[in-house]
Formats: structure tokens, C-alpha cells, sequence
């Protein structure tokens, strides 16, 4: 029967991609899950499967902190990422001409040129105590002792953050503002919206694919970035991700990073599932 | 009453000199086609129009004001563009609405039914719920045309909306187009550079070649009496003859046409005017016949040989070649009861009439 063996050559194409999947992808995911119900090495007593290690995630406040404060700074970093890359995404669509677009995006991918640890190190230099940012305003007279809040605090993370994935967050909306066909931005002047409104009404509803694409691409690896709060985040700005580090690594103590894994991801799947739902307009309607 | 009028226009994009010195006058309520080839600048002396460009030189006046420094949103003007730019985030009846945000005096049952009966008028009536990306050419059209009919402008515009339909569909769209006009009024500018649709559509039709205006005129004048060989070749087909004029003088031209013979024109064949000297005059197919025996019309008969036949089921087309001339002429002979087709190289007799000759300055 021919749907047969269409199935056939069907699941052979897919074959490769989908061990890869299986491998890379699900296995490891199937192994946090696993770790994440088995007992504790400081309580070998208890049953093959437990929920303490959820019980205790969700009882001690220092977890659910983690997570709330992960979360946040994830938002932050999102939210500034995404409102810095908006504008430079729609000047090189928009105001750039078409022989130079793919110049200024090369340009704009310079920064990844050099790894991402250099990166993180670098804030540290520009943002330290005897940092670049602090010489220089000293330099100039206009602080006496050096800034102390823009080091080893959440702010760093953020700044450091939103600066690495920056590009990642320009891409998608410069590719959602070029699919957009001009000549509906001149029908809406022609129907009587200015240049602001028009901006409002299609501009921006059609843009919306690539801005959520821009926020999912931000938002969800950096929730789970533990380099960056570790070299710039200082105490207050450690995020779950570094908790996890410490549980599998220094304590040993697989079932409860592996419990913590689960619940972050748990969390960044639902948020991004309520931002799909919240911006099905937009999605719905594309072509 | 003058709706529009474009003095001087000229528009350079760069080193290009895109419009060469427009003056038009466009009266109100009046169907206006801007024909030319493509590339000859139509879409853009529409765009000056509408506001998307503007011009370097020269001045456009709509209903009496000058639109200079008005921008796009603020002229009594719409447009259906070549490509209907449905806007895709909306649905049938949320594009056709779109310009309505602006009119406070409505409330929403009053904005449906705007919507409702704008719909009505393109014959899409119950279709407002559709997505935009659900319909087809045709209806896409009918949408771009209701979204902009809706809000009553005083001049609507139109680049080339019938050129991505289908013959047929075309065809009903055209009287469609033509019927809606009368309904509403509105004085339409279509741009096109299908000939048969301006032959078809309009009032008054404006032929344009690189940027300038060939000839002004409603459509017999022009199909019958062109400027020139080019704007007579661009519409329909044109026989082009070698001729030497021998006398000008007030209302007696006389011409010596190649194949033809003498003959005598009246000023009015004249329209580029008429001096002695070696040109060219033009006649049309239709105007010319093959000779059979059975028919009893008068004119002038002259001999000739089938060439080459065309066979267009209600029509044949001949290639016929007459005596001292270079090129066979077209005739074209409706295929009535009883006409039969000729063969190539069949000899006949070709009837034809001095009044449908026109004279051509070159
Ligand atoms: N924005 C532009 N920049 C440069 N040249 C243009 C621009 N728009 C149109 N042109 C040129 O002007 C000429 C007329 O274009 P257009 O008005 O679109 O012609 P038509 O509609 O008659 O086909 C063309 O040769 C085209 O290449
Ligand atoms: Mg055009």
C-alpha cells in the first residue's frame, strides 16, 4: 500500500533527527526526571520513589526565593533585551538600505565573536570596583569613592545578560519587520493613520511573532544561566541555576538539583506557554 | 467641475527622470485611465496623487487645494494598491473598518453597518467574519475596494487592481468597476496598461510614454483618431503606410498613400496637424475588408494576396500584401453565415474607406 511505504521512507527520513532527539534531548530529561523522585544520600532509609524532594523544595523558603528572584531577573533582562533590540532591529529594516542590511548584521554578530566567559569577564572589568566605569567617573571628578551598587548585584546580571543575548533578540524581530509587505504601511496612511498610529495598528501586531520569538529566546536560557550570576551576581544576585550547581556538585546531592531542574523548567514552560496563548492574535493571522 | 489638476509635474528619483512635465485636468465624477507600458510612470503620477511621493517640480491641486506639504493621510484621496495590501492580522470586516477609527461620530452599531452595506455593495456581503488570508484574488480585491469606497473619498485610485485576476473574472470585474463608479459618483483613477480595459472603462483616457502624456482623449478619439504611430500601435492594432503629403492648405490634404493611392483627408484626420512632406499614415484593420463577390459595400477596391490567415474562431485575421508596398496590412473580417476563410496565397480584391485613414506628423 503506498501510504505505507510512505510512512516507511517517511519514519527513515526522520530517523537521524529523531535518535538525536531521543538522545540528546529526551534521555537526559528522562534521567532528571528519574533523579528528582529518588531519596536524598543524607536519607538512604526512605522508599525506592518519594515526593519529599518536591515537599522540601516548596518548604524550605530558600528554593522558591531562588526560583522568584531567577524569574525576575529573567524578566528584566528580557524586558530590556527586547525593548533595546526593537528599535535597532527596525532602524536596520527600515532605514538602512537594502545593500547594507546584511553589513549591519554582521556587525551586530561582532560581539560573539569572542566566548561568552570573555564576556562576563569583561563586565566585571568595565563594572568593577576599580573598573573602568568607576576610574573614569573618579577621573573625572564626578564621584569620590568608587560606585559599590553596580557590581555583584542583580543590576550586573542583568546588564551583563542583556548584553550577550542581545543579537539573539535583534535577529527574529528584524526578520518579522522584513516580511512585513511596505505597501500595508501605506495603505493605513492612506486610510488616515499617521505615522505613529500606523506604527500601532500594523507595524507592531504584525512584528509580534518575532518580539514573542525575541522574548522566548531570551527569557528561557537565562533562567537557567549560572555563569553570569556567578561572576558578576555577588550574594544577591544568585539565581536557581547556581543552587543547582552547588546540589549536584558540591553537596552530591543529585535528587534535589534534579528536583530543582524540574521545577524551573516547569516554570519557564508555563510561562511561555501563557505568553503563546496571550499572543495567539498575532500568530493566528501571519501570511 | 475640476477635481484634480496637475501643473508642471515633474519627479526625478536620482539621475531618473520619471515625469516629464504632467498637466491634467481630471473632472469631478469623471472615470480616468492613465494607460502606458510599463515603466512609462503611471504608478508613480498616482502616488503623487495620492501623497506617497513627492514631486520635485510642479503642483497638484485636489478639489481646489493645493497638496503640497498635505501628507497621504490627510487627502481626500484612496487607493486600491496593485497588490489589494490586505492588512493579514485582520479579518474582512476589520479591514474594511480600518479607516473608520478616525470617524468619532460613529458608534458601533452604526460602524457595522457602514461595514455591512460596504460589503453589500462588492458582493461580499456575509463574508466579515472571514480571515484575510482565507480569500481569494478576486475577493481580496472586492475587500481593498469596499475598505476604501467606505469612507467616501472624493478621488479614488486604482494601480492596475484587474492584472492578477483571471481573464474571465477580470472581465466581470471590469463592468463591475464600471457599474460601482456610476453608483457612488466618485471621480476613479485607474491605472492600467491594458488598452481594451481603458477602451472599456473610461471617460476619458490619458496614453503616457517615458514620463509624459501622449494624448488626452476619450476613447474613440483616441482609438480612432491617435496622435501618433506610437499611441496608435499601443491601442489595438494599426496598419502604418508610407505616404507623402502633396497639399496642405486649410481644409484640402491631399496625400498620396504607398499601395493606397491618392486620396484627400479632412483636417480632422489630421490630428497632429498636417505639412508637406514625406510621413506616414495609419489604418485600421476593421476598416479595411476582404472584397467577396456576394457583398454589395462601396469603397475603394485595390488588389492584393493572402499573406498569412489567423483564425480566432469569431474573427480571421489576414496578412494581405498590396502593391508597391514593404509590409502586407492586417485586415480583420468577422466570420459571418456564409463568409468563408481564405487560403495563403489566394488572390482578392481589399475594400477600403479614405475616412478611416489617419495622418501622422512622422
Ligand atoms: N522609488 C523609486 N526609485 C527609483 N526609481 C523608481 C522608483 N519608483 C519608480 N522608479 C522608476 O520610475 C519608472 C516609472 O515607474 P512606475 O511609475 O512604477 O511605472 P509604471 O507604473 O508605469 O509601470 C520606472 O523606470 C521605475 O524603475
Ligand atoms: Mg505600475
Amino acid at each position: 500500500m503506498p501510504s505505507d511505504t510512505h510512512t516507511i521512507k517517511g519514519l527513515k527520513l526522520v530517523s537521524p533527527p529523531l535518535l538525536y532527539a531521543v538522545l540528546l534531548l529526551a534521555g537526559p530529561l528522562g534521567m532528571i526526571l528519574l533523579f528528582s523522585f529518588l531519596p536524598q544520600p543524607d536519607n538512604p532509609t526512605e522508599a525506592t520513589f518519594t515526593l519529599s524532594n518536591y515537599a522540601e523544595a516548596f518548604n524550605d523558603p530558600i528554593y522558591p526565593e531562588l526560583l522568584r528572584r531567577s524569574l525576575l531577573i529573567s524578566g528584566a533582562v528580557t524586558v530590556v533585551t527586547v525593548l533595546l533590540a526593537f528599535p535597532i532591529a527596525y532602524f536596520i529594516s527600515f532605514h538602512v538600505s537594502p545593500r547594507h542590511k546584511s553589513l549591519w548584521l554582521f556587525l551586530i554578530t561582532i560581539p560573539f565573536w569572542t566566548s561568552y566567559l570573555i564576556r562576563v569577564f569583561l563586565w566585571k572589568v568595565i563594572l568593577g570596583f576599580n573598573g573602568v566605569v568607576n576610574s573614569s567617573l573618579m577621573g573625572l571628578g564626578l564621584i569620590e569613592t568608587p560606585l559599590q551598587f553596580i557590581l555583584y548585584n542583580p543590576t550586573a546580571v542583568v546588564i551583563t545578560l542583556a548584553h550577550a543575548f542581545a543579537p539573539f533578540a535583534i535577529l527574529p524581530i528584524f526578520v518579522a519587520l522584513e516580511k512585513i509587505d511596505r505597501s500595508l504601511l501605506e495603505a493605513s496612511r492612506d486610510l488616515g493613520e499617521n505615522r505613529l498610529t500606523t506604527f500601532i495598528r500594523v507595524t507592531l501586531p504584525l512584528a509580534m511573532p518575532g518580539v514573542l520569538a525575541s522574548i522566548l529566546i531570551v527569557f528561557i536560557p537565562t533562567v537557567g544561566d549560572y555563569v553570569t550570576p556567578e561572576q558578576v551576581g555577588g550574594p544577591g544576585g544568585t539565581m536557581i541555576a547556581n543552587m543547582i550547581q552547588l546540589q549536584f556538585m558540591r553537596l552530591d546531592n543529585q535528587p534535589m538539583g534534579a528536583t530543582l531542574s524540574v521545577l524551573t523548567m516547569a516554570s519557564v514552560t508555563v510561562i511561555a506557554l501563557i505568553l503563546l496563548v496571550l499572543n495567539r492574535p498575532f500568530l493566528r493571522t501571519q501570511r | 467641475m475640476t477635481m484634480i489638476t496637475l501643473q508642471g509635474v515633474e519627479k526625478h528619483y536620482g539621475d531618473y527622470h520619471a515625469l516629464r512635465g504632467i498637466n491634467l485636468d481630471i473632472q469631478a465624477g469623471e472615470f480616468f485611465s492613465l494607460l502606458g507600458p510599463s515603466g512609462c510612470g503611471k504608478t508613480t503620477l498616482l502616488r503623487t496623487i495620492a501623497g506617497f511621493e513627492d514631486v520635485t517640480d510642479g503642483t497638484v491641486t485636489i478639489d481646489g487645494q493645493p497638496m503640497a506639504n498635505v501628507p497621504a493621510n490627510r487627502r481626500p484621496t484612496n487607493m486600491v494598491f496593485q497588490s489589494y495590501a490586505i492588512f493579514p492580522h485582520l479579518n474582512v470586516a476589520q479591514n474594511v473598518a480600518f479607516g473608520l477609527r478616525r470617524r468619532k461620530d460613529l458608534n458601533a452599531a452604526a460602524r457595522n453597518t457602514l461595514v455591512e452595506d460596504a460589503l453589500d455593495m462588492v458582493g461580499l456581503d456575509g463574508y466579515g467574519k472571514r480571515a484575510a488570508h482565507a480569500l481569494s484574488g478576486g475577493q481580496r480585491q472586492r475587500v481593498a475596494l469596499a475598505r476604501a469606497l467606505i469612507l467616501k473619498p472624493k478621488v479614488l485610485l486604482l494601480d492596475e487592481p484587474l492584472s492578477a485576476l483571471d481573464k474571465k473574472l477580470r472581465e466581470q470585474m471590469q463592468s463591475e468597476l464600471r457599474r460601482l463608479q456610476r453608483q457612488v459618483g466618485i471621480t476613479f483613477i485607474l491605472v492600467t496598461h491594458d488598452q481594451e480595459e481603458a477602451l472599456i472603462m473610461s471617460d476619458r483616457i490619458a496614453v503616457m510614454f517615458e514620463g509624459q502624456i501622449a494624448q488626452l482623449a476619450d476613447p474613440q478619439t483616441l482609438y480612432r483618431r491617435p496622435i501618433s504611430r506610437q499611441v496608435g500601435e499601443f491601442i489595438g492594432v494599426m496598419n502604418i503606410l508610407p505616404a507623402e503629403v502633396k497639399i496642405a492648405v486649410g481644409a484640402r490634404i491631399a496625400v498620396d498613400v504607398a499601395g493606397l493611392g491618392p486620396v484627400m483627408l479632412t483636417p480632422d484626420q489630421c490630428p497632429a496637424g498636417a505639412k508637406t512632406g514625406q510621413t506616414h499614415v495609419g489604418i485600421r484593420p476593421e476598416t479595411m475588408a476582404i472584397a467577396f463577390e456576394n457583398d454589395t459595400d462601396t469603397g475603394n477596391l485595390i488588389d492584393g494576396q493572402v499573406e498569412e490567415v489567423a483564425y480566432y474562431g469569431d474573427m480571421t485575421y489576414y496578412d494581405v500584401r498590396l502593391q508597391n508596398i514593404e509590409r502586407p496590412v492586417t485586415i480583420s473580417m468577422k466570420n459571418l453565415v456564409g463568409r468563408h476563410v481564405l487560403q495563403r496565397g489566394e488572390k482578392t480584391k481589399v475594400r477600403w474607406d479614405e475616412r478611416s485613414l489617419v495622418l501622422f506628423k512622422q
